[in-house]
């Protein structure tokens, strides 16, 4: 069995294409008016809660200011984005990575779990790398059920011609402004969440390998428990050695 | 193989992405994409709120307490200032192109017709919002009156006021021009329109972002296309800037 489904893969680099086009359009739209407020309302410098740094070109897509551009790429990216995590839900509610990576049990949330996952991470805890530690559920269920969706809710709500639609959800989230703020805030959040990511992803590149190629689950049942440190393999595999099912 | 430190290879990824994006945009297909895209979002809309949804109207305590003007702040022609100072006594709005009937109002004509008060929010495209109490007739109203003909796909909108020397001007379709909150309005929170705000009237289409509700409006043109009007993509700020001729996202 491959350690990643082909529908995680597939979704996993359409959405980090899109994110990323999303998030360094989203910089240079932030440029046009750089105040956040929370409430319905918000113009006035004055009124808001931060005053947003201009973001370099380097950081922004088109790597200058304009406005009408990164909006269009903004709201094409936007598509591949939404429809993608709807797909993606589905696949996981459907092939169970839903209910065995991500959800949680009360003692996952224990100081203990958070200890044991930092050591399992850690060069010397080499020994539990199938499924997934406690932080790690959190981590991605916090991304999967709170800042993805939270950044399509907030995206569609502070769209005017979508408002018909659904006028309730922009009241649920406290006014268009207060929208506008989250959607902010929640880009961060998946920034910050991108930064943890590549770093531990770079720091053993055989898991960027898999998440193309889907790599092999290890079997649970031969599992070993601990491993010592690994032999030098010398010997080529028997031939017609079982694969991993 | 040379080894490229991880940022850097990190911030050439970026820089890829966007220089590829920007040479996208520029290219023939690039803009065959985007425009595509502006014709999903706009059905994308009305699949979802119907053609006739309506945004949502506040009430009078939920109103900002000013109501920030952006673009043109006045029109500097001596007629605008002078009917500025008399209150617009002979100032015209005009109802042509694809109708029956053509039509010249004054302000009096306009305040004489059934009247919408509606509460609702401006969403500047910048980012901002504003909340405001406008009263006017419908603009479905004029065009009844008008009578607009069959072959008439769009409403085109005239404006006295000009920025980088050219004049402001938008257009909708029949969906947006026949919405029952698209008006054309004379008054802001019960008073007559400041002059920042597009005195002595301006348009109000509500699903849309500000730059598509024009100011300091003089004529209503029903057209057939508006391929021929400015550069031809619809709007002051679409042959200027670029911005999505759908302004409702």
């Amino acid at each position: 069995m491959t350690k990643h489904a082909l529908s995680t893969r597939l979704w996993h680099w359409v959405n980090a294409a899109a994110i990323i086009v999303l998030f360094m359009t989203g910089l240079n739209i932030s440029n046009a008016h750089r105040y956040l407020y929370w409430g319905d309302y918000g113009f006035d410098p004055k009124d808001a809660w931060l005053a947003v740094v201009k973001f370099p070109g380097w950081a922004t897509i088109p790597g200058y200011y304009n406005l009408a551009v990164a909006r269009d790429w903004h709201i094409i990216a936007a598509w591949p984005f939404g429809v993608g995590l709807l797909f993606i839900w589905i696949a996981m509610l459907v092939n169970g990575h839903f209910r065995r990576d991500l959800t949680t049990k009360p003692s996952d949330w224990t100081p203990g779990a958070v200890i044991a996952s930092v050591k399992a991470h850690s060069p010397a805890g080499g020994a539990a790398h199938h499924g997934y530690n406690a932080v790690q559920k959190i981590l991605y269920g916090g991304v999967f059920g709170v800042l993805l969706p939270l950044m399509v809710l907030t995206g569609l709500s502070i769209s005017p011609g979508f408002e018909p639609a659904a006028p309730w959800l922009i009241d649920l989230f406290g006014g268009r402004q207060s929208a506008r703020s989250l959607h902010f805030l929640a880009a961060w959040g998946i920034f910050g969440f991108f930064v943890i990511h590549i770093v531990l992803a770079l720091a053993d590149w055989r898991l960027i390998v898999e998440m193309f190629t889907g790599g092999k689950r290890p079997d649970p049942a031969s599992a070993p428990v601990a491993v010592p440190a690994p032999a030098p393999e010398t010997l080529p595999p028997a031939e017609g050695a079982m694969d991993h099912g | 193989m040379v080894d490229i430190p991880r940022r850097s290879l990190l911030a050439g990824i970026a820089a890829l992405t966007a220089g590829a994006c920007a040479k996208i945009g520029e290219s023939e297909t690039g803009k065959d994409v985007i425009a595509t895209a502006d014709g999903w979002h706009r059905a994308a809309h009305r699949a979802l709120a119907g053609k006739q949804g309506l945004v949502k109207e506040y009430a009078p305590e939920d109103r900002s307490p000013t109501f920030k003007g952006n673009g043109s702040k006045t029109v500097e022609t001596p007629f605008y200032q002078d009917q500025l100072a008399k209150g617009f006594p002979d100032w015209k709005l005009t109802v042509g192109g694809l109708v029956e009937k053509p039509l010249s109002l004054t302000m009096a004509d306009i305040r004489a017709l059934p009247q919408r008060t509606q509460i609702t929010r401006h969403d500047c495209v910048e980012g901002w919002s504003a909340i405001g109490e406008w009263t006017g007739p419908q603009l479905s109203a004029l065009l009844d009156a008008a009578k607009v003909k069959e072959e008439a796909k769009f409403i085109v909108f005239r404006c006295a006021d000009t920025l980088y020397g050219r004049s402001y001007y938008e257009s909708v379709d029949m969906v947006d021009a026949y919405h029952p909150q698209s008006i054309v309005a004379h008054s802001l929170n019960g008073e007559p329109l400041p002059e920042k705000n597009g005195a002595p009237l301006r348009m109000r289409l509500e699903r849309h972002l500000g730059y598509k509700h024009p100011k300091y409006l003089t004529g209503i043109e029903a057209v057939a296309s508006f391929a021929k009007i400015g550069d031809g993509k619809g709007g002051f700020w679409e042959d200027v800037a670029g911005y999505q001729w759908y302004g409702g996202i």
